[in-house]
């Protein structure tokens, strides 16, 4: 049935071109502007903060006494990332002891994981790059870093390097080229969870992340 | 289905009688608007937006055959399985047949208008299988089984009260409240139970990309992208017309149609699906399905005036810029697609003789053709409705063309014409009216329309007769 579905569809799509020549405008004549690095960093910051993201730039190698102190604030209790992320390791060794969350590594496939994960507080990523003109990070995620991680935990903090800041989406899917090797799942993630689906009242949180930090490591 | 009678007239007096439902409408419209022009407050940037994302809109449906058929290709080889469907019935039967192929009851669903173009919820149900809407704004009206008022923002005819009440009387174990930020923590606790037990999921799709096969979806909640990784298969619908060439068309599509739909800069997710989990991933659907519709679309594409219907990304900013919809809401258009769009959309789906009345619901301002993103021609089209709807010459296309052709308007019109062309008809006419036109008996159409205006008075003489006794021979 569905094969003939098909061919009769097509046969009208084609069919149609004889009766219409279509008349197309020329596009390509928007451009957002394109920044420096330090104009970068800051109209992401600006744009992330306006959504109620909390956005940090710090020097790298500070990023992980930064993390201790918001997971002190935040009491929490547990956190989940890639076991094989490059920040991995400096995770284990700094994050233990009291006041500090258990790591919970998201090692197995999400259908053993899954009921565990939708009971932990945070979930930390990499990024590979973010957008300064809509304060927008790029997340591919991969087998080290699953999808699941920047959307169930009630926080997601987001680690992104400061020089993968990219002016523009176009820019952005030019430089890494997007056509060519689109992963199983790419994300734009331009702050937490949000809805004004009740009398346009803006709320954050309401089936993802509540909270959405980004550490911009310079 | 789509076919039930609809009584306009009725629907529209009854959402005028209504003032909450018109406050509500008119305060969040009137706040969509402001945030609109706020996100685009340089009219020439606007304006080059709308050029390529009209551009990238117009190529793709010129070469509609050949996108579709790359994308389905590119989909195939990232191991997405594509169903084609020419009706809705069709298209629920293609689903329901991939439920029972996994012996899924339970579908967790995202935003999807064309999902509502073919009653899906409702078949399923039919057929024991529970579809539940997680957008909050579906959420809240699926509980109160309503169909949506708006595109983007389906209970924005309702107030937080009447949220509260709604939470109330359906949710187990849930205590009346009007607090915004507690409506939505129930919801997020309600739901992401429904997330993790989901058997499917099921999206719309904004954007199609031939050039890579890949499903671009935006939203704010996250609803839609806990329904496209958690449940262990996905299925999206799409209109044919949501294909795109490639991925460079998509900046300025993505930024208008945020800031169209919502007067945002960028939505908190876009999420660009490739393909199914492949080996080594912990995550995502092992099964992708893409259900492309066509249900009278490709029909449009045969006419170069009608095809620019297909543009539409579903932005919904031609609602809230509508001097009736503000006034009437979405409920009253007894259609899916309300508002302008749906006056031009909604008679082609379904046909003149049901829907060709929601043509008539229009000043012909503009406001929607100025709005409109991708600029759809809407008021042009809407006066296409009306003239099919008659269809004096005999060129209809559209379905149902002619239906309202009647014996008694063409005598009117043949008469008027007449009464224009013929000088001694012209005079006995007009001078017949000067006598008698302000004694014509009030009833039928006449009735109708004094009803709400008040009656022109007749001049007892005409303009011809007042210049020959002033004395201009030449006028």
């Amino acid at each position: 049935m569905s094969s003939t579905a098909r061919d009769r569809i097509f046969a009208r799509l084609h069919a149609a071109r004889t009766t219409v020549s279509p008349y197309v405008p020329q596009g390509g004549t928007w451009q957002a502007p394109m920044l420096d690095k330090d104009q970068r960093i800051e109209l992401l910051k600006k744009r992330m903060e306006t959504v109620r993201s909390e956005v940090h730039v710090l020097p790298e190698a500070e990023w992980s006494a930064k993390l201790v102190e918001l997971l002190k604030v935040r009491e929490a209790k547990t956190l989940t990332y890639g076991h094989d992320a490059w920040f991995g390791g400096a995770l284990r060794s700094k994050i233990k002891g009291k006041g500090m969350p258990r790591l919970v590594p998201y090692g197995e496939n999400a259908e053993a994981f899954r009921d565990e994960l939708f009971g932990i507080d945070v979930g930390i990523t990499s990024t590979l790059g973010g957008i300064a003109e809509n304060g927008t990070l790029i997340v591919w995620p991969t087998p080290q870093e699953p999808r699941l991680l920047s959307l169930v935990p009630t926080v997601h903090v987001a680690l992104l390097k400061a020089d993968t800041i990219h002016s523009t989406l176009a820019e952005a899917m030019r430089e890494m080229r997007w056509a060519e090797n689109m992963p199983t799942n790419a994300l734009l993630i331009s702050g937490p969870s949000k809805t004004a689906d009740i009398e346009m009242t803006l709320a954050f949180g309401v089936h993802g992340p509540k909270e959405l930090i980004v550490l911009v490591l310079e | 289905m789509g076919s039930q009678h609809l009584d306009f007239t009725a629907n529209v007096t009854e959402a005028l009688a209504d003032r909450q439902l018109r406050a509500n409408f008119k305060s969040a419209l009137t706040g969509l608007m402001k945030k609109r022009v706020a996100v685009l407050p340089d009219a020439a940037e606007r304006e080059r937006m709308r050029d390529d994302a009209e551009a990238a809109k117009r190529k793709a449906l010129a070469k509609l055959p050949e996108l579709l058929e790359r994308l389905e290709r590119r989909c195939t080889e990232n191991g997405i399985i594509v169903h084609w469907a020419e009706t809705t019935a069709e298209a629920n039967e293609i689903i329901l047949g991939i439920m029972r192929s996994h012996d899924a009851t339970k579908l967790v669903k995202g935003k999807s208008m064309v999902s509502e173009e073919m009653h899906l919820n409702h078949f399923l149900e039919s057929h024991g299988i529970e579809a539940l809407e997680t957008d909050l704004g579906e959420f809240i009206i699926q509980l109160n089984h309503e169909p949506p008022s708006h595109i983007i923002v389906p209970a924005v005819h309702k107030n937080r009260q009447q949220v509260g009440r709604i939470f109330a009387d359906n949710l187990e174990g849930i205590p009346y409240t009007d607090v915004v930020e507690e409506l939505n923590a129930i919801a997020r606790k309600t739901l992401r139970e429904k997330f993790r037990t989901g058997h499917v999921g099921l999206s719309g799709v904004n954007f199609a990309v031939a050039e890579t096969g890949t499903l671009v979806l935006v939203e704010n909640e996250g609803n839609g992208r806990m329904c496209t990784t958690v449940p262990p298969v996905h299925v999206a619908v799409m209109g044919l017309e949501k294909v795109v060439e490639s991925l460079s068309d998509l900046p300025p599509l993505l930024r208008l149609l945020t800031a169209s739909a919502t007067g945002q800069l960028v939505t908190t997710y876009v999420n660009c699906i490739t393909s199914p989990r492949k080996d080594g991933e912990r995550d995502g659907p092992k099964e992708i399905h893409l259900v492309i519709l066509d249900n009278g679309r490709s029909k449009m594409l045969a006419d170069a005036q009608l095809r620019r219907t297909l543009q539409c990304i579903r932005c919904g900013t031609c609602l809230n810029h509508c001097p009736v919809y503000i006034r009437i809401g979405g409920h009253a258009y007894g259609s899916v697609y309300p508002g302008p769009i749906g006056k031009i959309l909604t008679p082609q789906i379904d046909g003149l003789a049901d829907k060709g009345v929601l043509a008539t619901a229009s000043s012909l301002c503009n406001a929607c053709e100025e709005v409109c993103p991708v600029r759809i021609p809407i008021p042009g089209i809407i006066r296409r409705m009306r003239t099919e709807a008659y269809d004096e010459k005999g060129d209809g296309v559209v379905k149902g063309h002619g239906a309202k052709k009647n014996l008694l308007e063409t005598l009117v019109w043949k008469g008027w014409e007449l009464t224009y062309r013929i000088p001694a008809l012209n005079r006995f006419v007009v001078s017949m009216l000067g006598r008698f036109g302000d004694k014509l008996p009030n009833v039928g159409p006449l009735k109708a329309w004094t009803s709400v205006r008040t009656a022109p008075r007749f001049a007892s003489k005409s303009l011809h007769q007042l210049a020959k006794e002033e004395g201009i021979r030449h006028e």
